[in-house]
Order: C-alpha cells, then sequence, then structure tokens
C-alpha cells in the first residue's frame, strides 16, 4: 500500500532537517511537506531535498496546509495517508504502529493518543487544556476520545476523500471528529509518544489559544 | 420649528441612504439590501419625528420608556449585523485558502 507522509510546516527551520533525515532513514519516501507561508528558511531547506514541497504563499493556518498536503496525495493515488508534525515531537517509528489498523482493514481513521500510556512529562496545565478539549469533543460530537488535539494520525484513502477539513486554523482537530460524526467512518486510537522539550513547548500553544479554539469550535458548530 | 436632532438627523439619514442608492445603481448590493437600509434609515427619520410613536410601541411591548425601545432595538439590529459579518468573514477566509492552496498544488504539477 503506498503510504503518504504529509507534514504542516510553519517557520520550522530548525526541526525540519531532521525530521524529514529520521523518516528517510526509516525508508519512508512519500513524503509531502506543505510550508504554511514560513518566513525563515523553511522552503528553502526542503527544496535542497527529494521531498514534495508545496508552499503556500500566505500563511493560512495547519489545518489548510493539512487539507493541501491531503488534496496533493490523493491526487497521487495514496492509500493511506498519514499527518505528523514538523517539529519532531512524535516518533517516526510509531508510524508503523499508527498505519496497521488501516492496512489490516480495522477502520478508516487512526488517531494517536498520548494519553493511552506512552506520552513522556505532559505539562499540567497542558494536561488540563487537553482534557477540556476531550469533554467538549464528547459534548458537541458524542465522541470518546482520549486525546483531542494530536497532529499524528493516519486515515485511508477512502477517508480522505470523505471528510471534508474546512477549518483552516488550529480547529482542524475539531472539524476532524464532526467529520468521523458526519461520515460515520470507524476509527480507532491507538498510544503514541509526544516528547515535549524546550523547543516544542515554546512553539506550542497556549492555554489562551486553546481557550479561543474552544470558543471558535462553539461558533463554528452552531453558525453553520 | 426643526430640532438639532431633527436636522442632524435628516442630514445623517440623507447622507446614509445616498450612498446606499449609490451602491445599489453600482450593483454592489442587492436591491433587497438596498430596501432594508432604506427602512433602518426611514425607520430613523419616523421615530425622531414622531417621537411619540415610540412611546406607543412601548406600551404594546411592555417596555417602560420610547428611548428603550429604539435601543433595545438597535442593540438587536447591530448583533445581527455583526454575526452577518462574521459569517462574511470566514466564507472570505475559506476562499482565500482555496486560492492559495490551488497556487500551491498548480506550481507543484
Amino acid at each position: 500500500m503506498k503510504t503518504y507522509i504529509v507534514i504542516p510546516a510553519y517557520n520550522e527551520e530548525k526541526k525540519i532537517n531532521i525530521v524529514l533525515k529520521n523518516l528517510n532513514k526509516a525508508g519512508y519516501r512519500n513524503i509531502i511537506v506543505v510550508d504554511d507561508g514560513s518566513s525563515d528558511r523553511t522552503f528553502e531547506i526542503l527544496k535542497n531535498t527529494d521531498v514534495v514541497s508545496l508552499r503556500h504563499i500566505i500563511n493560512r493556518g495547519q489545518g489548510a496546509a493539512l487539507k493541501t498536503g491531503i488534496d496533493y496525495a490523493i491526487l497521487h493515488g495514496a492509500d493511506i495517508i498519514v499527518t505528523f508534525d514538523a517539529d519532531g515531537q512524535f516518533l517516526v517509528r510509531e508510524i508503523k504502529e499508527i498505519t496497521k489498523p488501516i492496512q489490516v482493514n480495522d477502520c478508516d481513521i487512526v488517531l494517536g493518543s498520548r494519553f493511552l500510556g506512552k506520552a513522556v512529562n505532559i505539562p499540567f496545565l497542558k494536561k488540563v487544556v487537553l482534557k477540556l478539549g476531550v469533554l467538549v469533543v464528547f459534548i458537541l460530537y458524542g465522541i470518546r476520545i482520549t486525546d483531542s488535539q494530536c497532529g499524528f494520525r493516519a486515515m485511508s484513502k477512502v477517508a480522505a476523500k470523505k471528510i471534508n477539513l474546512s477549518a483552516d486554523r488550529m480547529e482542524h482537530a475539531a472539524d476532524f471528529f464532526s467529520e468521523i460524526k458526519r461520515t460515520n467512518l470507524k476509527y480507532i486510537e491507538v498510544p503514541i509518544t509526544v516528547i515535549y522539550d524546550n523547543y516544542t513547548l515554546k512553539k506550542g500553544q497556549s492555554w489562551t489559544k486553546s481557550i479561543e479554539l474552544g470558543f471558535k469550535m462553539l461558533l463554528n458548530k452552531f453558525a453553520r | 420649528m426643526l430640532t438639532i436632532i431633527q436636522i442632524t438627523a435628516v442630514i445623517f439619514v440623507t447622507f446614509a441612504a445616498s450612498r446606499a442608492l449609490l451602491r445599489a445603481k453600482d450593483k454592489k448590493i442587492s436591491i433587497g439590501e438596498l430596501l432594508f437600509w432604506l427602512a433602518v434609515w426611514s425607520g430613523l427619520i419616523f421615530v425622531v419625528f414622531f417621537p411619540t410613536f415610540t412611546s406607543y410601541i412601548a406600551q404594546i411591548v411592555g417596555i417602560g420608556r420610547g428611548i428603550d425601545v429604539i435601543i433595545y432595538s438597535s442593540i438587536g439590529l447591530i448583533f445581527y449585523l455583526i454575526f452577518r459579518l462574521y459569517v462574511k468573514l470566514e466564507e472570505m477566509d475559506h476562499n482565500i485558502t482555496k486560492v492559495v492552496r490551488e497556487i500551491s498544488l498548480q506550481k507543484k504539477k
């Protein structure tokens, strides 16, 4: 099965190389990086690699970049699409685990969860916010999950075609759940590791952003 | 004898209504929108010249004073218009994303 790895990247000049090197070492060849209008050297770095590099001429948000990459993958005959982060938070060797349920035809969507045993030292406040997100997802969409904001996912071609991600910014996580609900696709969660170091913590979402996000989710739920 | 508020209202409404008419002439707003704005502005003129009418409405709906009716309905209208703007902006945002996406995919082909 042809597996594509889609990586949205925004100002990741420091980390993207290492991530791509690790993927390459593990034997992944179909890699799509969507540079979301970075103001640093991200795109120049990408041009010197053999990955597919797409560029948004202006910053449109992570959700938008993901969809661009997913669209490209579908156009080029992907069977499985994995979404991955550019900042080195996820482990390349876990891609196998996240794609497996699709390969054995168990389900259409696999969601990574840092709360199923593997994550290392999640900051307390982050934990609280993420768990609140879980509650909001359950209330809004009636879906039981353990991690509401994980960017490590896999989906089958069928799922990727059905799912319509319309949220441009970080609400895409919520978008995923509402689409799972709408399309009735079969999903499961698998444990994944999220590495928190100084870099990812500095880049990560602040809790004020998370509250803004929750508010947007509510608005989108009722304004459409 | 016109009061200052009446004069101000007439000047303002003349200006605002003429803008609406010009926009409609250029097809920037639809006939429906034009009618909406003309209704809003003529409503304003009406209550400025017949303030007792608002007291009458106030009595019917059970709000204390005439001026309160105006304030409540204005706030309601403003909220509605803000909501419309919000939806419109979101839509525009999505359209921009579509264009940006299309450009990035075209360039790669």
